[in-house]
């Protein structure tokens, strides 16, 4: 703040309030005399007049203690200008001063878990509790309070898991986000093409679908669709594909949602978790996630394709 | 010099059935609204109805159309009979009625179809804006242009009142609306950041104490003392009051910025000053009420003086609890809750609609030359439906906003909230309702004030003759 708005205000505040102490006093004193109910005898529109009663005491205290209490305060706390106060209070360090404060107790509850194999944490309750308050306060507004998600938003508990569902593969879509993208395929395939692809992909998860475009598009989709779906269509959780043949569908299972998804494209958008929570609030929530799951040693894990290197 | 000369009541008339009128169009969107928040399948899908249209269409309704026909009405009416001079121009007074309105209908058309400036209280796009300004000046030509050509030596006390109250809000409304226009329909505010914050709550919480506080207090000092046929209590706790509360006001706004960006120094001064707004405040509270002192009794038998008397109650109750709730304790459990929502209704209800009905009670039959209202019975009745749908309104939001605001800060010994934020919407869910309830009953109470009012213009000999203005001048 530059020396003269410091000044405009400091000004503008000791001019307001002892101008208008300066007037209360003016008028609180009693002039002797002055017969109290007496009006001003002034008369307006035939029988509007005003008394002249003194300020009510207790209103000249209230008024005054305000007062005292607002030089006392900004005393004490910034307020004038650029005038720090006597406490050298800033809201700057009042949050600096919260956090450590918050950190130093919060050590002492994370601490016991931080060499905990996730496993563990997964069949501790006390760590259930903690794990389940991160995912309700962080995770829910996407993958919904029960972790059952929403369309666009995957279900985390249905034992389906579309970047793997080891504790570490788990921890690290937790930790450091995920991007999964399907490019838009109207230009390459056209409207024909979509229905079929569309009608191929409906028979792989057992749907009813019409065989003659099903057939059609088995072809196309071959050559367009495996390099990320796998030939048989099992997805690739290294590329975070989805399986296309369990019936468990990210962008809704119909053939209109899965025209939709080839004819534009699908962008999904895991946030990274590391800096804002931390590391110990992250396998707490890693491992409240996979106990909502069922267990999952029959998942399936597609063998990554040859050459298709993993996106982060 | 004429023979005979008499007041501009036709302009009074006008904008005392616009404010009627305007009063249950607002009141309605804000009932409506209300059930939206209850039951959000209301909007229909349709965006015109959404909450976040017609929530500013609400507060415009009831704070500038309703609000704003009654004070632009009983000024007119007030600086007539105080000065005991006609209007400066009749011509120009018409202007400001027919300007006024299709204000109002410029922003009843366009919030809806969402052209917003996204300022609270300051929506209506520029084109809007420079048309209210026009009007705005018209306005205050008639008003201060009455005011010269006085022919009563001393200004009365609520003159003052609404003088500030023009005064302010001119400088008020052109300063926070200064914009790009980058179309018909689309501007950009000159300032940015916490300054474009700052000059919208400095806006915001003057429009507060200018339109709602002001201007109201300036119809008070006239038609409380008339209705109650007694003295204003002191002349000198007006003065000191009205200087300190126009001084003070200027400073509050910060408090609606606490614990955000603004600079530390500017949070504290909004606090500190709005705690030495308490004591003016009830300055004219004080006024008010001990202008009845030796006639309490008439409040047995006269309903318009309960409104009257009941919002200055309500006056005082929410010029105690603003200040309050800007100390920066306070604050952070209150801000962002429906506990704020409950102070305003307070006051724009309790205080700001009681006053305007009690005042149009008293002056509508002196519009028409007549004695008093068709039924006192009905008055009687819409008090107490109105009175009680405040209170039911009042008390479900300051509930709803402790519980939210304790909700929203309880964490648990991990550092983690303890509700999620829709844990808080479900249980808030029952006072939306309780609240809806409140809302209806004062909205029912203006229907009986329309039947009143229509039964009372029927008994009026039309036209209704023009009131001479008194040939001995007053003191």
């Amino acid at each position: 703040m530059s020396a003269f708005w410091n000044w405009y205000i400091i000004a503008l505040v000791v001019a307001n309030v002892v101008g208008i102490v300066w007037l209360l006093l003016a008028t609180a004193r009693r002039k002797r005399g002055v017969v109290e109910q007496a009006t001003t005898g002034h008369i307006w529109d035939e029988d509007l007049q005003e008394l002249n009663n003194p300020l009510p005491l207790w209103w000249l205290g209230l008024f005054l203690i305000s007062v005292v209490f607002t030089a006392c305060y900004l005393a004490f706390y910034p307020g004038l200008g650029s005038t720090v106060g006597a406490l050298g209070w800033t809201s700057n360090k009042e949050v600096a001063a919260d956090l450590d404060e918050n950190r130093r107790k919060l050590e002492a509850v994370f601490a016991r878990f931080r060499d905990q194999p996730i496993e563990q944490l997964e069949r501790d309750p006390q760590a259930q509790t903690l794990g389940h308050n991160v995912f309700v306060n962080n995770c829910a507004a996407c993958h919904g309070s029960d972790a059952r998600g929403a369309k666009g938003y995957p279900n985390l508990t249905d034992g389906d898991w579309l970047y793997g569902g080891t504790p570490d593969t788990v921890v690290a879509s937790i930790a450091k986000g995920r991007h999964g993208t399907m490019p838009p395929w109207a230009a390459v395939l056209g409207d024909q093409g979509i229905e079929e692809v569309a009608n191929y992909v409906l028979t792989l998860s057992g749907q009813n679908a019409d065989a003659a475009l099903a057939a059609a598009g088995k072809a196309r989709f071959t050559a367009t669709c495996i390099a990320c779906h796998g030939p048989e269509g099992k997805g690739n959780p290294l590329l975070g594909a989805p399986n296309l043949t369990d019936n468990i569908w990210l962008y809704g299972g119909t053939l209109d949602d899965i025209k939709a998804s080839i004819r534009n494209g699908r962008s999904g958008s895991m946030p990274a978790w590391e800096n804002v929570l931390g590391m110990d609030r992250v396998r707490l929530a890693a491992a409240w996630v996979l106990a909502q799951a069922p267990r999952a040693e029959t998942a399936t894990a597609a063998a990554p394709a040859a050459g298709e290197a993993g996106q982060p | 010099m004429e023979t005979v000369r008499t007041y501009n009541d036709k302009v009074v008339r006008q904008f005392t059935v616009a404010t009627i009128l305007w009063g249950i169009v607002g009141m309605a969107v804000g009932a409506f609204i209300a059930a939206q928040l209850a039951w959000p399948a209301l909007n229909f899908d349709i965006p015109w109805l959404t909450y976040s249209r017609l929530r500013p269409l609400h507060t415009n309704a009831v704070i500038f159309a309703f609000g704003g026909c009654a004070l632009m009405g009983t000024a007119f009416y007030v600086v007539q009979r105080t000065c005991q001079a006609r209007l400066f121009s009749d011509r120009l007074a018409a202007f400001v009625f027919w300007g006024w309105q299709l204000v109002i209908v410029a922003v009843a058309i366009t919030l809806p179809l969402g052209i917003t400036q996204s300022k609270e209280y300051a929506e209506p796009e520029w084109p809007i804006d420079i048309l209210i300004a026009i009007v705005w000046v018209a306005f205050g030509i008639v008003f201060f242009g009455t005011i010269v050509k006085r022919r009563v030596k001393h200004i009365y006390v609520a003159n003052w009142f609404y003088g500030a109250f023009i005064i302010t809000v001119a400088v008020l409304h052109i300063v926070n609306n200064l914009a790009l226009p980058v179309g018909l329909w689309k501007s950009y505010p000159v300032y940015s950041g916490a300054v474009d914050a700052m000059v919208q709550w400095w806006y915001g919480h003057n429009a507060v104490g200018f339109f709602l506080t002001a201007g109201f207090l300036g119809m008070m000092y006239y038609y409380v003392p008339k209705q109650a046929q007694r003295p204003v209590y002191s002349y000198r706790l007006s003065v000191v009051h009205f200087w300190a509360l126009i001084s003070v006001y200027m400073w509050a706004g910060p408090h609606h910025l606490q614990y955000t960006a603004l600079p530390d120094w500017a949070q504290s001064l909004g606090m500190v000053f709005s705690l030495i707004l308490l004591a003016p405040s009830w300055g004219g509270m004080i006024n008010g009420m001990m202008t009845l002192s030796g006639a309490w009794h008439k409040l047995r038998t006269d309903p318009i003086l309960k409104f009257m008397i009941v919002s200055l109650s309500f006056y005082g109750m929410s010029t105690f609890e603003g200040p309050m709730m800007s100390i920066k304790t306070v604050n952070s459990l209150s801000h962002y809750t429906d506990w704020t929502i409950g102070h305003v209704h307070a006051g724009a209800l309790g205080w700001v609609a009681f006053i305007s009905i009690g005042s149009l009670y008293c002056m509508i039959p002196r519009l028409l030359g007549l004695s008093g209202m068709y039924s006192t019975r009905a008055i009687d009745l819409h008090f107490w439906i109105a009175t009680i749908g405040v209170v039911v309104y009042i008390a479900s939001m300051w509930i709803a906003g402790v519980m939210q605001g304790l909700m929203w800060r309880a964490t648990n010994p991990d550092g983690t909230l303890t509700y999620t934020f829709i844990e808080s919407v479900a249980q808030t869910h029952p006072f939306y309702i309780t609240r809806l309830v409140g809302g209806l009953l004062v909205l029912s109470g203006m229907f009986i004030m329309v039947w009143n009012t229509a039964k009372t213009w029927a008994m009026a000999r039309q036209p209704v003759a023009a009131v001479p203005i008194p040939t001995v001048v007053a003191a």
